[in-house]
């Protein structure tokens, strides 16, 4: 399959981090590829450098052909962008949203009229085309954002963190849209902190302070993770996990929002003694339960692999 | 620069600024609230300077010569007391502006032909209107002087003497020399200055404070027709809002209109890519609207209505500030405003203003599309 996107040894350098440092990959047309990390990864910046608007230090990096420091403007040509905050003028319709973008990128009135009507219908957009973008939902926000970003047949589509505070519904819309892209050939590149959207992508690199940890398919990164994620769900998150943080069987602990997650070689096993020892502290908890492994779990593990000898 | 891009623009920036209540009240109130501000509100001319007398003579004759202040549009009397504190106390407390002591033995002294003492007190916080208060009584004494002159001619028999030199006086451009004539057309580049710096100012940082720049430079959109497009609807506005104020000015203010239309915008046109493109430059240095607008209002608005000549003439400036107002486009278009309304300049005599200002239109557009880059910092 071509190669839509390659980056290569891409690096950028704010005052005092580096947020992308010598990052190497490949889409190809056809594909959905995730940028996976927490806030501080550098998937922002990624993708802000393959749009075209932050120029690498270091590095290069091919859009749809195109050298990006070279030929920028070539690549936004066959590009388009979607900002993680929303990008559009809210002060305008979604009708006239989608007529700017359009008039920009020079597609004629017909062409226009066609793809916006499929778009939008595609998007459960169809009533809403006079309505002010500003007084649309996240979701629709979001999806309008796509139906302009798709408007002029892109080869390439950078999307920063598209279906974040999105409404399951329109979420739904978002990935069928994404779908049906692929078999125009488009490629598709975006950035995700969820690990359920991830999974929707063909591979998916995990990103970490700027670095990539691994690059494969979201099957072979769960694989990574040996063992299972046990969750407590209880107040006092710290002193549950000092409590259980040694015990037999635990790999590796993650303060969470509403407790703590434990990996643990072998969940069935582990359970009832952990529940034993937790009871026996006195420490108050409310459930404690095998979970799906979380973007978050797959960090821990991963990282401290890291500092493994 | 591709046509579709640029009409985009254009057609983008215009539905925003007509859904934009404030930029369109701004755009149409504006130019109408400075005109009835600037021409009722400034005036230069002193009329009708409240006057107290004291007259100790209290005769037909110091009559006569009060009379002769009463008459005078420049004057009005507005109470006669019969102490010296009444006087002071008026002066302190601002009931008038002027004092006349009459002395007692005014008729004698005028009898006797020798020079009698009139006294005047003046406040003069205010220099100006001292200055010209203290002018306006001695034109007022010595008209005065004159008839009496005349009266004693008449009397001994000599008839009509004439005074040897008289100066006669036609004033013109302005020839009734009202201040309105010359501030009115001056108020057409004060709102120009801010309709074009404020309101675009206010584009490009606005762009970048919602968020939508950051799409907008990745699309492959050039500077240039990101530039021209936000600046024609704002263009529009500012020449419609010439018409506008010529109109206020001619109709309502009886202002004079005696140049050519075609020199007016002319003048116009290159005052306006003046404005609009350092508002451009503003903004997108500044990426903050608040931050634009008030750069915008210092860069533009304080020179136009401080160092253009538009309140203190430039040559009556301190030389070291008349070097400062030579850097002030506003300067030249005020001139050519004044000269296209009351003197009716020719395009040939105008040519030095119009060359300066399209020198600065040069200037400003290039820097202004050499400002924006499409990157994020």
């Amino acid at each position: 399959m071509p190669i839509s996107v390659a980056a290569s040894d891409l690096t950028k350098r704010f005052p005092g981090v580096t947020a992308v440092n010598r990052l190497t990959f490949e889409v190809h047309a056809g594909e959905i590829f995730g940028l996976v990390g927490p806030d501080g990864a550098g998937k922002t910046t990624t993708l802000r450098m393959l749009a075209g608007v932050l120029s690498p230090d270091g590095g290069s990096a091919t859009v749809a052909g195109a050298d990006i420091a070279r030929e920028p403007e070539a690549a936004k040509a066959r590009l388009s962008y979607m900002p993680q905050r929303f990008g559009l003028y809210e002060d305008l319709t979604v009708a006239e949203n989608i007529r700017f973008y359009a008039d920009v990128f020079g597609v004629s009135r017909a062409e226009r009229e066609t793809r916006s009507r499929q778009l939008l219908d595609a998007a459960g957009m169809d009533p809403f085309t006079t309505r002010l973008a500003g007084k649309l939902s996240g979701g629709m926000k979001q999806k309008l954002g796509l139906v302009c970003a798709l408007i002029h047949r892109p080869l390439v589509i950078l999307l920063d963190e598209p279906t974040n505070g999105v409404d399951p519904v329109s979420r739904r819309d978002f990935w069928r849209i994404l779908y049906s892209l692929l078999n125009e050939g488009i490629a598709i590149l975006m950035s995700t902190s969820y690990l359920d959207e991830a999974e929707r992508c063909h591979r998916v690199a995990l990103l970490h302070q700027g670095q990539m940890l691994y690059c494969e398919t979201p099957a072979g990164l769960k694989r990574r993770l040996h063992g299972a994620v046990v969750s407590v769900v209880g107040h006092e998150a710290r002193r549950i996990r000092a409590a259980l943080g040694g015990a037999a069987g635990v790999l590796n602990t993650l303060l969470v929002g509403d407790g703590v997650h434990l990996v643990v070689d072998d969940a069935a096993r582990r359970i009832p003694e952990l529940r034993a020892a937790l009871q026996a502290t006195g420490l108050a908890f409310d459930r404690l339960e095998e979970v799906e492994p979380t973007i978050e779990d797959l960090f821990v593990a991963a990282t401290s692999e890291d500092r493994k000898p | 620069m591709r046509l579709h891009r640029l009409i985009a623009v254009i057609r983008k920036e215009t539905i925003q600024i007509r859904r934009d209540l404030a930029s369109l009240l701004i755009t149409v109130t504006m130019p109408l609230l400075f005109m009835l501000a600037f021409g009722y509100g400034v005036r230069f001319d002193v009329k009708h300077i409240p006057v107290y007398v004291y007259d100790r003579a209290g005769n037909q004759q110091s009559q006569d010569f009060l009379k002769h202040f009463q008459a005078s549009e420049y004057f009005r009397i507005v109470k006669a007391v019969d102490n010296y504190p009444a006087l002071i106390q008026a002066l302190d407390s601002g009931a008038c502006r002027l004092a006349i002591v009459i002395p007692i033995d005014f008729s004698e002294q005028l009898g006797a032909g020798g020079p009698v003492a009139v006294q005047a007190l003046v406040d003069a916080t205010d220099n100006n209107t001292a200055n010209i208060s203290l002018s306006y009584s001695e034109a007022v004494v010595q008209s005065y002087n004159q008839r009496l002159r005349l009266d004693w001619s008449q009397r001994h028999g000599l008839s009509t003497v004439q005074s040897p030199l008289s100066v006669d006086i036609r004033t013109w451009f302005n020839e009734n020399l009202e201040s309105t004539a010359n501030i009115v057309p001056g108020v057409i580049a004060i709102i120009m200055a801010v309709i074009g710096s404020f309101l675009t100012s206010l584009t490009v940082a606005r762009e970048w404070e919602r968020g939508t720049m950051e799409q907008l430079v990745s699309t492959p959109i050039t500077p240039l027709e990101l530039m021209i497009g936000k600046l024609v609807p704002y263009f529009v506005i500012g020449l419609v809002d010439t018409v506008l104020c010529a109109a206020v000015a001619i109709r309502w203010f009886e202002v004079p209109f005696r140049g050519q239309w075609t020199v007016l915008f002319l003048s116009c046109t290159l005052f306006l890519i003046v404005v609009l493109s350092l508002g451009y430059v503003i903004s997108v240095v500044a990426k903050s609207q608040l931050a634009a607008s008030q750069a915008a209002l210092i860069a533009t608005f304080l020179p136009a209505f401080l160092l253009s000549g538009f309140l203190y003439p430039v040559d009556q400036m301190p030389a070291a500030t008349q070097i400062i107002t030579y850097f002030v486009p506003a300067r030249y278009f005020m001139t050519i405003l004044r000269d296209v309304f009351l003197k009716g300049t020719s395009l040939p005599f105008l040519m030095d203003d119009l060359l300066a200002l399209a020198l600065f239109a040069t200037i400003l557009t290039i820097l202004a599309t050499r400002v924006f880059h499409k990157k994020l910092t």
